[in-house]
């Protein structure tokens, strides 16, 4: 793509039409040099909307919640973006993206955009571009964007260093109250969402979360579960100690139920961390955590772009005679790259 | 970054038809053969079609037709798909297509049209070369 095409879609895009906003977070996906160029095109547009990831295992209905909270922000008004992310079979490489399927009622809502991505290999949850997916919406001037990824919790850091505010959805009687207590979910969860709370066992689920983040309050403050201390400064210069318990939220989103409440307690959950400087505090943890991945892998391509195939299949082949140990190889590898520099 | 190309293809059923087992397996076909499938289920209106293809940025849309209505329903797609600056995007068939419709709907620029008994392999490779032929 030459540059004058890449700063008009970037111009459509930042004006709001839908085709270029498609195609630059398509851009994005495919990576390379034109994705570092658009991105530092609309960084300096981003930091307006309000992200909210959204995790759990398969099953538990985050597609039709998703639905239900876009609509619900619809009614306030607000435009959402949503990036719905699956797995890419490791064995294909391919994707099957469903869900779109529980997004019906959105689909023709112009101001509501939709985007499901395949993780393409990528651990942790989240496809590399999709905090990229991210900034284009946001640059776009989308208000909320919704993340919704598949886990289990535990594995599930990706979306909660991303997010403002990270939702974990679980279901009654899924066997897995024991499994949802596990540090992992806790971990990561600013709100716990027990969908499908029409069924048996709705309440015993509530209580044995309760239960859970009892065993970890009193001098406990919370974020992520982390032992975080915030302190605040009163008008009349007082300190003031901030804490956040993740409330324990029942919903029926095939019904639409318990929605009102959710939408308040994610609100109320963006208002803490603007009162606390939590806010502030996670825009550096997120932009350190992005630069150093991205310097990461960037130094790792550079440095395979120097190193000729042949020597590290010849390094291969010492490592599986035993001939070095993979340490040393490495090691030795890095030295000569740094040599032809 | 490493550059990476994958083909995006939405299956999507228009219409009122009301089991989608066909348009299931192609999607899986597809993904084993390393795409990413955007499926999107049943009754599909042309315009959710469109928009859905927009958002995505799809090389390539599967309507999956059992009811008979291809004739109304492709037309409208297409046009849609025209509309939205889409043009590029390969339309292709599957479902119950009667033999007599298939050249109208070639000229309305359905690149491929696939009934019952179609070797799933057939599909995989005339949108790898639809797609890769493009570029």
């Amino acid at each position: 793509m030459d540059i004058s095409r890449m700063d008009d879609l970037v111009a459509q895009a930042l004006a709001g039409d839908r085709r270029a906003i498609a195609r630059l977070i398509s851009t994005m996906e495919q990576g390379g040099a034109e994705a570092r160029q658009v991105l530092s095109r609309i960084y300096p547009h981003t930091g307006r909307a309000h992200i909210v990831g959204i995790t759990g295992a398969p099953g538990t209905g985050k597609s039709t919640l998703v639905a239900e909270l876009a609509k619900a922000y619809r009614k306030q008004s607000l435009s959402v973006g949503i990036v719905a992310v699956d797995p890419t079979s490791p064995f294909s490489g391919g994707a099957i993206l469903g869900d779109r399927i529980r997004m019906r009622d959105l689909a023709t809502d112009p101001n509501i955009f939709i985007r499901s991505m395949a993780t393409r290999g990528s651990l942790g949850g989240l496809a590399r571009a999709t905090a990229d997916a991210a900034h284009v919406l946001d640059a776009a001037g989308y208000a909320v964007i919704l993340v919704e990824t598949v886990g289990a919790g535990q594995s599930e850091v990706d979306i909660a260093r991303m997010a403002h505010t990270t939702l974990v959805i679980q279901m009654p009687a899924s066997g897995d109250e024991i499994q949802a207590i596990k540090a992992g979910i806790l971990e990561i969860a600013d709100i716990i969402v027990v969908n499908k709370a029409d069924l048996p066992g709705a309440d015993q689920a509530v209580a044995a979360l309760e239960a859970m983040l009892d065993l970890n309050s009193g001098h406990t403050e919370w974020h992520h579960g982390r032992l975080f201390q915030v302190e605040g400064v009163l008008a009349g210069g007082d300190q003031v100690k901030h804490s956040w318990r993740p409330p324990v939220l029942k919903t029926c989103a095939l019904r639409g139920e318990g929605i009102e409440e959710l939408v308040q307690a994610i609100a109320a959950h963006l208002q803490y961390q603007r009162e606390s400087g939590l806010y502030q505090q996670r825009e550096h943890e997120r932009a350190a955590e992005q630069l150093q991945r991205i310097l990461r892998y960037t130094l790792l391509e550079q440095l395979l772009e120097r190193i000729p195939k042949h020597a590290l299949q010849e390094t291969v082949e010492h490592i599986v005679a035993r001939e070095q140990d993979p340490y040393s190889a490495a090691e030795a590898l890095i030295a000569q790259a740094r040599l032809l520099s | 970054m490493v550059r990476e190309r994958k083909i995006r293809v939405l299956i999507a059923k228009p219409g009122l038809d009301g089991h989608d087992r066909g348009a299931k397996v192609v999607a899986r076909a597809l993904r084993d053969a390393g795409m990413e499938v955007i499926y999107t289920g049943l009754r599909q209106t042309p315009e959710m079609i469109a928009q859905a293809a927009l958002q995505e940025d799809v090389d390539v849309v599967g309507l999956s037709i059992l009811s008979g209505a291809h004739m109304t329903l492709v037309p409208r797609v297409i046009d849609l798909l025209k509309q939205n600056g889409l043009e590029h995007v390969a339309v292709f068939v599957g479902g119950i297509i009667p033999d007599e419709d298939v050249p109208a709907l070639r000229r309305l620029g359905v690149k491929g049209i696939y009934g019952p008994g179609t070797a799933l392999s057939d599909i995989v490779q005339a949108i790898r070369q639809e797609v890769e032929g493009r570029e």
